[in-house]
């Protein structure tokens, strides 16, 4: 298949990401940041709101980034890169990083549309290079190139086993 | 595709139920989500309109067990069925690792099963995927309904070389919904373990 390759996050990859995204919490004001795929899988979370559900936010993040793409593309723009939604108490601040993952900010009056804006292009940048090379190494590793997948030692047995309920 | 998270010790798996309107997509999700223990489910998202036809999309996240020392996590998508939502399903075919095609057997939605399948084919296509290379698993329901037509010509016409696993159902009563689940799971994990080296 000729697609994105498969994300794969290493430990280290995961340690980089947060201290980004912890360092924009700091910088913005902001009350969490979360990084999530655009396939709708949560890749790290930072801030105070640490504990919601934070399975169905990437979800739904996912699927608004995507409509809203499609969106774009119905009137002639090849993409809404950023989004805002703002609330009574709380907003939401999306930006797509490293053309593959999307960035969110939540943020309250403590901190404004102006300083989260400049504070996430900052982070923006560290983070495409940051996933700039564990797309790289997944490419790596899908020319055969890479280190070897725990899961080529999946035996049929650890399949039937997790159906034996 | 795929996530993989060593960090977390998690692999994320992306699976889309799809069919014509009213097969039942939505129906076996909710059957799945109440019959799973709560450790092992999130909350079950439906963005539907106000007469509970899907808008966008359900969601529903679960985890089966551990592989490995891995916990194994599959979120669960439905597709709107009705034919001018294609748009909204083209998105959420989007990074799929597997697919249930939900036929309906009745007599009357046999041509509607026929072109939401070439409809699948066709938006896999377009996002690059290979509808005979991906995992399919075909579940044929409302096999309790009267007006229900033969397995063998829905076979013939949906799954002709019997190259997909395939499942009777009635999803309301809830027969075949794990059944289907499980091989889709199943044939996810495979392609998982062949694709990596």
């Amino acid at each position: 298949m000729s697609l994105t390759p498969q994300l794969v996050l290493f430990e280290e990859d995961h340690r980089k990401l947060l201290a980004v995204s912890e360092r924009l919490v700091a910088d913005a004001n902001a009350k969490a940041v979360f990084l999530v795929d655009r396939n709708g899988q949560l890749v790290t979370e930072a801030g105070e709101l640490k504990g919601i559900d934070t399975t169905s936010l990437a979800s739904l993040v996912a699927g608004n980034v995507a409509a809203t793409q499609g969106l774009a593309k119905v009137i002639g723009e090849p993409d809404f890169p950023t989004h805002f939604h703002q609330g009574e108490r709380d907003n939401v601040h999306i930006t797509l990083v490293a053309q593959r993952i999307i960035l969110v900010v939540v943020f309250d009056e403590r901190s404004s549309l102006g300083l989260v804006r400049l504070r996430v292009k900052k982070a923006g940048q560290r983070l495409s290079e940051v996933f700039d090379e564990i797309f790289k190494r997944a490419e790596a590793e899908m020319d055969g190139e890479g280190p070897a997948s725990p899961f080529s030692e999946i035996s049929d047995e650890d399949i039937d086993n997790l159906f034996s309920d | 595709m795929a996530f993989i998270n060593y960090s977390a010790r998690e692999i994320n798996c992306k699976l889309v139920y799809y069919g014509p309107g009213l097969c039942g997509k939505t129906t076996n999700l909710k059957y799945i989500y109440e019959k799973t223990a709560a450790d092992a489910k999130g909350k079950m998202i439906s963005l539907a309109t106000e007469t509970e036809r899907t808008l966008f999309f359900d969601f529903l996240p679960l985890a089966l067990g551990e592989i490995r020392g891995f916990k194994t996590r599959f979120h669960l998508y439905t597709v709107p069925g009705q034919v001018f939502y294609d748009a909204s399903r083209k998105l959420i075919l989007k990074g799929v690792d597997g697919v249930v095609f939900v036929a309906d057997s009745q007599e009357e939605r046999f041509e509607a099963n026929v072109e939401s399948l070439e409809n699948l084919k066709a938006n896999l296509r377009e996002q690059g995927y290979d509808y005979d290379k991906i995992p399919v698993v075909i579940q044929y329901n409302k096999r309790d309904l009267p007006n229900a037509v033969s397995v063998e010509s829905l076979r013939e016409a949906l799954n002709p070389t019997g190259k997909n696993p395939d499942f009777e159902a009635a999803a309301q009563s809830g027969k075949g919904v794990f059944e289907t689940l499980k091989a889709l799971a199943r044939l996810v994990l495979q392609e998982l373990k062949k694709g990596s080296r």
